[in-house]
C-alpha cells in the first residue's frame, strides 16, 4: 500500500519539512503532488527520527501545508538510459523535453555515480587534436581529461566549446558522442548550441541536457549528475568517446550556495558552502578512462569567473580539482583575437605525457616550453616599455616585444572555422621563434633548435 | 553487546538516540550495509556517529553495532607496494569485488591473510622482552625487510616459540607471559589506533639532511630526517609535481604517499610510474619501498579526515623497525576543509573562514608526530612530513597555511610567476626558508666539503641582491646600471636558470648529488669572482658576455653528467683561460 504523507510542518526555500514519516531512506525521491494535479520531485537531504527533509528540485511556489501530498519512492535518483538517447533533448533531471516521449529504458543507473577505483584507472595518454594551436601547442588537451575553460562574461567561451567539439570530432569519426549539459544559461545560448551542433552535422550524436536561466534553481544541482550519469553509460557501456560540456558552472555553484543557505549551514568564503570542494570533485573526478574499456569521459567545464576574478572560489576550487585550465584573457578579447586564449596562467597537467614523440612530435616539448618562457619575458618587456617608452629599450627587448606581437596575431588568433593540424602549428611557432637572437632561446636543446628553428 | 539503532542521518554524520555505552573515536558499523563509522560525539539526547562512507540508502532503524575498539589500522607484512584508502582498505582487492567503481560497506582485510612470509622467528624462551622488541623478521619486497615487533603494549617473559618457517599474519609465532599470568600470543599482524602516536624511547635532535637531489631543496632550504615541511602553493604550481620528485628521489628508507582529496588520474600516475622506475640506491622497483594511501577528491570525506592519521601511523610503525620514513601528504588543505566540513555539520561555532576552532591544534598534533627517535628496541628511526597546503586563491594569509607555518619548520612557498615562466620547482627563494640549515651545516661541512655552506651563503646573498636590484631594472632599465651590478643579474641569471631550476623530465637533471650541487655552485663563484677582476679594471662586462661562458655555465647541469665531477675541472680552467685572455 503506498502512504501518502501530509503532515508538512515546514517550507522554507526549496525545502519541505515532514513529520511523522515512517522508514525515510536517506537521498531517496520522493513525489510530491499538489492539490492541482501538479507533480513535483523532491529528495531526502535529513532525517531526524520520523522528521524528513526534502529538497524539492522544482521550487515550493505554491504549496501550503494542506494542500500536498507525498509518497516516498524509496529509490534514489536513478536515470533511464539506452543507446537511444543520442540526439534527444531532456530537462534537467533527465525528463524528455522533446516531445519525442520517454527513454525506453536498457538501463537504470543511480545518477549520484559511485568513485572510480584508482586501480582501475588508466592513465590518459592520447591526445585530442582541437585544430586551435593555443590549445594543442601550450595546453593540449587529452582524451579522459578535465579541461575546463575559465572565462568572463560577454567573452567567446561558447564559440571554442563549440569548435573544440566540432574540430575534435572529425578524428573520432564513428565512437564520438557529446553530452552537454546547460546550467543556468539563457535560451538563446542554448539554442546556439544546437544550431551549431546541428550545422556540424553531429545533432545525432548529441545529448542535451538544458536546465535554462528560467528553470527551477534546485534542479540546476542534478543536471551536471545527469548529463555525466549518461555520459559514464556512453562511455563505459557502449564503448564511445564522450566529450562532456558543461556550462556554466558558475550558476551551478550559485545554486548549490542557494540551498545551503536556505538550509541555514556555515557558509565558508563567500558564503559558499564549505563543502563547494567535494562537490565539485564528485563532478568533475567522473571523468577518466578505464583499463580494459574502451570509451572514455573528457570534461570542458565552462565557468565565468565574475568580475574576473581567477581567485574567486568557484574558479579556485576548479583549478585545484581539474587537471589544468584554458584561461580567457579580456585584454586579448578587446583586441579582437579570437580564441582569446591567456597562454601563460592557461596549462594542461596532463600534456607532458602525451606529447613529443611516438604521439605529436619530437620537438613539440620544447616549443612549448620555449614559447611559453619567451612570451613570459615578453611580459616583462611590455611592463618596462610602458615605464621608458619603446625607443630606450635594448635590442634584444625590442625582438621580445616584436615576437609578443606577431605570437598573439598570428599564432594565437585563428578564425571560428580555422583547423589546424599539429604540424602547421608547431612549425608556425618555430617561425615565430626564429626572429629572436639565439640567447633567449635557452629553454631548447641545440639538435631540436637546428633542426626545426630555421633562421 | 549491546546494538543501537540509526536515528539522524545529515550527510556523512548519523545519529543514535538516547545515551549509549559507545566511546569516544570507537570504530563502529552502520547500517545493514556494515558501513565503516567513528564515534565523535556524546551527549545525554544524541551519540554522533561519522561515517566513512556514503550514507545514501540508509534508514533509521537500521542498527549500529560497536567494536570497543578505537579507529586503527592492520600493521603486517603486505603493506608496502599496496594501495590503500584512507580507512587501510586495499584497492586492488577492492577492485576485484566491485569492479571499476567503488562499492559501499566492502569489509576486506587491509593484507592477505593466506600468504605465507618466510620469518625467522628473533626470540627463545626464557627471554625477558618489552615492548618494541623484535619478534621475527621476513624479507617483505625485495629491498625491504620487515620486522615484526612485539607490540609496544606487551612485556614479560617468552614462554613459548614456534620454529622458523612459513607462517601468515594470523599465525601465533611466540607467546609471551606477563607479570600478571596473563598469556599473550604474538603474530605478525598487530593493530594500532590511528589518532594515537606509536611511543618511543626519546627524542634526538636533528642533525642529517633528507637528501632530495633537488638542488633548491638540498642547498638552499635543506630539510632534516626527522623533520617537517610544507609546500604551500595555488593551483597549477607544480605542488604535487615537487611531492613526486621528492618522493622518487629522497634518501628514506619508506615512502608513504597520501593523496587526500586529490585527483585519481594523478594517483593512477603515481602508482605507474612508481612500479617501473627503480631505486637508484638498491636498483630494485621504487614501488617496493612505497605505500599509496588514495582518498580522491571524490571519495568519502569523512575517510579523507582519516587518511593523513592512517598514512603517519604506517609511518611510525615503519620508523620503529629502525627505518627512515618519509611522509608526503598531498594536500593538508583538502584534510583540514574536511575538518570543516564535519565541524558543519555538526554545527560547532567556526573561527577563521568557518574552518573549525580546532583546527590549529589538530595540525600541531600531526606536525609533532615527525622527528628522529631512539625507538624502544634502541635503534633509531625518523618520521619526516612532508605537507602540501592549497591556499585557497593562492592567498598565503589564510588559515591553513598560516597555522601550518606555525609547526613546520620549513617552507618552499611555490610562486604563481615562476610557474607562469615554467620555472620548475617554482620554489621562490625570497619567501621560503628552511630554519634547519644551521642544524645541517656540520653535516653537510663533514659529508661534502667544508665549503658548502659558505658557497650557498654566497650563492643566496646575489640572489638577494639581485632582487633589490630587480626594483630598479624595472623602473629604469638594465642598460643604465653600472658594470659591477650589470655583473651580479647576469651571474643571478646563471644562477636562477642554471642553478635553481632543475628539469625532472630530464635523466641526469632529475637527481643531482650534493657533491654536484656544490661543484656547481663552486664554478658559478669562481667565474663571479674571475669577472669582477675584469669589471675592477673598468673592462666593459659585454667582453665576457662575448666569451658564451654564461650561457655554458647555465647549460652545466645537461652538459656534465652526474658520474663525471671531474669534468668541473676543464669547465673551471676553461673560464680561467677565457678571463686571462680578456685581462691580458
Amino acid at each position: 500500500m503506498i502512504i501518502e504523507y501530509t503532515k508538512i510542518c515546514e517550507i522554507n526555500g526549496s525545502l519541505v519539512i515532514l513529520d511523522g514519516v515512517e522508514h525515510p531512506v536517506y537521498e531517496e525521491i520522493a513525489h510530491l503532488f499538489l492539490d492541482n494535479g501538479e507533480m513535483r520531485t523532491g529528495r531526502v537531504v535529513k532525517i531526524d527520527g520520523k522528521k524528513v527533509t526534502l529538497q524539492v528540485f522544482e521550487g515550493t511556489r505554491g504549496m501550503s501545508a494542506f494542500n500536498t501530498k507525498v509518497v516516498f519512492t524509496g529509490e534514489s535518483m536513478h536515470l533511464s538510459l539506452s543507446p537511444e538517447i543520442l540526439g534527444r533533448v531532456f530537462d534537467g533531471l533527465g525528463r524528455p523535453k522533446d516531445g519525442l516521449g520517454e527513454v525506453y529504458p536498457e538501463k537504470k543507473q543511480d545518477v549520484n555515480g559511485a568513485p572510480i577505483n584508482p586501480v582501475a584507472r588508466e592513465y590518459p595518454k592520447n591526445y585530442i587534436r582541437t585544430g586551435i594551436s593555443s590549445i594543442d601547442a601550450l595546453a593540449t588537451l587529452i582524451r579522459g581529461q578535465k579541461l575546463p575553460i575559465f572565462s568572463g562574461s560577454g567573452m567567446k567561451h561558447n564559440e571554442l566549446a563549440v569548435q573544440i567539439v566540432r574540430q575534435s570530432a572529425i578524428a573520432d569519426s564513428d565512437d564520438f558522442a557529446v553530452v552537454f549539459a546547460a546550467m543556468g544559461v539563457k535560451n538563446d545560448v542554448a539554442a546556439y548550441f544546437r544550431s551549431q551542433f546541428a550545422a556540424s552535422n553531429v545533432m545525432n550524436r548529441v545529448v542535451m541536457f538544458l536546465n535554462l536561466a528560467n528553470d527551477p534553481i534546485i534542479e540546476r544541482i542534478m543536471t551536471p549528475k545527469c548529463a555525466l550519469t549518461a555520459a559514464e553509460y556512453l562511455a563505459f557501456e557502449q564503448g564511445k568517446h564522450v566529450l562532456v560540456v558543461m556550462t556554466d558552472m558558475t550558476s551551478y555553484a550559485e545554486a548549490l550556495r542557494e540551498y545551503s543557505s536556505s538550509r541555514g549551514e556555515i557558509p565558508s568564503r563567500k558564503g559558499f558552502p564549505g563543502y563547494l570542494y567535494s562537490d565539485l570533485a564528485s563532478l568533475y573526478e567522473r571523468a577518466g578512462m578505464i583499463e580494459g574499456q574502451k570509451g572514455s569521459v573528457t570534461q570542458i567545464p565552462i565557468l565565468t569567473m565574475p568580475n574576473d576574478d581567477i581567485t574567486h572560489p568557484i574558479p579556485d576550487l576548479t583549478g585545484y580539482i581539474t587537471e589544468g585550465q584554458i584561461v580567457l584573457d579580456r585584454e586579448l578579447s578587446s583586441k579582437g583575437i579570437y580564441p582569446p586564449v591567456s597562454v601563460l596562467p592557461s596549462l594542461s597537467r596532463l600534456m607532458k605525457d602525451g606529447i613529443g614523440e611516438g604521439f605529436t612530435r619530437e620537438d613539440h616539448p620544447a616549443l612549448s616550453n620555449q614559447l611559453l618562457a619567451s612570451y613570459a619575458k615578453v611580459q616583462d618587456a611590455r611592463a618596462l616599455s610602458s615605464v621608458i617608452g619603446e625607443d630606450e629599450l635594448s635590442p634584444s627587448d625590442k625582438a621580445l616585444l616584436k615576437f609578443g606581437k606577431e605570437f598573439e596575431e598570428k599564432f594565437i588568433c585563428q578564425g571560428f572555422t580555422e583547423c589546424r593540424s599539429i604540424e602547421e602549428t608547431l612549425d608556425l611557432g618555430w617561425k615565430l621563434l626564429s626572429q629572436l637572437p639565439d640567447s633567449e632561446l635557452d629553454r631548447t636543446d641545440e639538435k631540436i633548435l637546428k633542426k626545426y628553428c630555421k633562421k | 553487546m549491546s546494538e543501537y539503532k540509526i536515528y539522524g542521518i545529515n550527510g556523512p554524520v548519523v545519529t543514535v538516540r538516547g545515551k549509549t555505552e559507545l566511546q569516544m573515536t570507537e570504530t563502529v558499523y552502520v547500517g545493514e550495509n556494515k558501513l565503516i563509522g567513528e564515534v565523535i560525539g556524546l551527549t545525554d539526547e544524541y551519540t554522533t556517529i561519522q561515517v566513512y562512507e556514503e550514507t545514501g540508502g540508509l534508514t533509521p532503524g537500521e542498527p549500529v553495532a560497536p567494536t570497543n575498539s578505537p579507529m586503527s589500522v592492520t600493521l603486517a607484512p603486505g603493506i608496502l607496494g599496496n594501495i590503500f584508502d584512507g580507512i587501510e582498505r586495499p584497492l586492488k582487492d577492492v577492485q576485484k569485488i566491485s569492479g571499476a567503481f567503488i562499492d559501499k560497506g566492502i569489509n576486506i582485510p587491509a593484507v592477505s591473510e593466506t600468504k605465507k612470509w618466510q620469518v625467522t622467528v628473533k626470540l627463545s624462551v626464557g627471554d625477558c622482552v618489552q615492548g618494541g622488541e623484535v619478534l621475527a623478521t621476513c624479507p617483505e619486497t625485495d629491498s625491504i625487510t620487515h620486522k615484526s615487533l612485539v607490540p609496544p603494549n606487551v612485556s614479560g617473559t617468552v614462554t613459548k616459540v614456534f620454529p622458523d618457517g612459513e607462517y601468515t599474519v594470523n599465525d601465533t609465532i611466540a607467546e609471551v607471559t606477563d607479570k600478571f599470568g596473563q598469556i599473550h600470543e604474538l603474530k605478525l599482524k598487530q593493530r594500532w589506533p590511528i589518532r594515537i602516536p606509536r611511543p618511543t624511547a626519546e627524542r634526538l635532535p636533528l642533525s642529517k639532511p633528507l637528501i632530495t637531489g633537488q638542488r633548491v631543496i638540498d642547498t638552499v632550504f635543506p630539510i632534516a630526517k626527522g623533520g617537517a615541511a610544507s609546500i604551500p602553493g595555488g593551483f597549477g604550481t607544480g605542488k604535487t609535481m615537487t611531492q613526486h620528485q621528492l618522493a622518487k628521489w629522497c634518501d628514506a628508507d619508506i615512502i608513504i604517499y597520501v593523496g587526500c582529496g586529490e585527483r585519481g588520474n594523478e594517483m593512477t600516475q603515481v602508482l605507474n610510474e612508481f612500479s617501473e622506475l627503480t631505486d637508484p640506491r638498491t636498483g630494485k622497483s621504487l614501488l617496493s619501498r612505497t605505500v599509496l594511501i588514495a582518498n580522491t577528491s571524490n571519495m568519502p570525506v569523512a575517510a579523507r579526515e582519516a587518511s593523513i592519521y592512517t598514512g603517519i601511523t604506517l609511518a611510525e610503525y615503519y620508523r620503529d623497525m629502525g627505518y627512515h620514513t618519509a611522509i608526503m601528504a598531498d594536500s593538508t588543505s583538502r584534510w583540514a576543509e574536511a575538518l570543516r566540513e564535519i565541524s558543519g555539520r555538526l554545527e560547532e561555532m567556526p573561527a577563521d573562514e568557518g574552518f573549525p576552532a580546532y583546527l590549529p591544534s589538530r595540525l600541531s598534533d600531526f606536525y609533532e608526530r615527525s622527528g628522529y627517535f631512539k625507538n624502544l628496541n634502541g635503534t633509531e628511526g625518523s618520521v619526516t612530513i612532508i605537507g602540501a597546503v592549497s591556499p585557497q586563491g593562492s592567498d598565503f594569509s589564510e588559515p591553513v597555511t598560516q597555522n601550518t607555518k606555525r609547526f613546520t619548520r620549513c617552507f618552499w612557498a611555490l610562486d604563481k610567476s615562476l610557474a607562469y615562466a615554467r620555472h620548475y620547482p617554482a620554489i621562490n627563494w625570497t619567501a621560503s626558508y628552511s630554519e634547519y640549515t644551521n642544524e645541517l651545516s656540520d653535516w653537510y661541512k663533514e659529508n661534502v666539503s667544508p665549503d658548502f655552506t659558505d658557497c650557498r651563503k654566497r650563492i643566496t646573498e646575489i640572489l638577494s641582491e639581485e632582487s633589490n636590484l630587480m626594483e630598479i631594472v624595472k623602473l629604469i632599465g638594465a642598460d643604465v646600471l653600472p658594470d659591477d651590478q650589470k655583473l651580479i643579474i647576469e651571474i643571478a641569471r646563471v644562477i636562477r636558470v642554471g642553478f635553481l631550476q632543475q628539469n625532472a623530465f630530464h635523466s641526469d637533471d632529475t637527481f643531482v648529488p650534493a657533491l654536484k650541487q656544490l661543484k656547481m655552485m663552486q664554478s658559478i663563484l669562481h667565474l663571479y669572482d674571475r669577472s669582477k677582476e675584469v669589471i675592477a679594471r673598468q673592462i666593459p662586462i659585454s667582453k665576457i658576455t662575448a666569451t658564451g661562458l654564461f650561457d655554458r655555465l647555465i647549460k652545466m647541469k645537461y652538459d656534465i653528467p652526474n658520474k663525471n665531477p671531474e669534468m668541473f675541472d676543464t669547465l673551471c680552467s676553461d673560464i680561467d683561460k677565457a678571463i686571462n685572455e680578456i685581462l691580458r
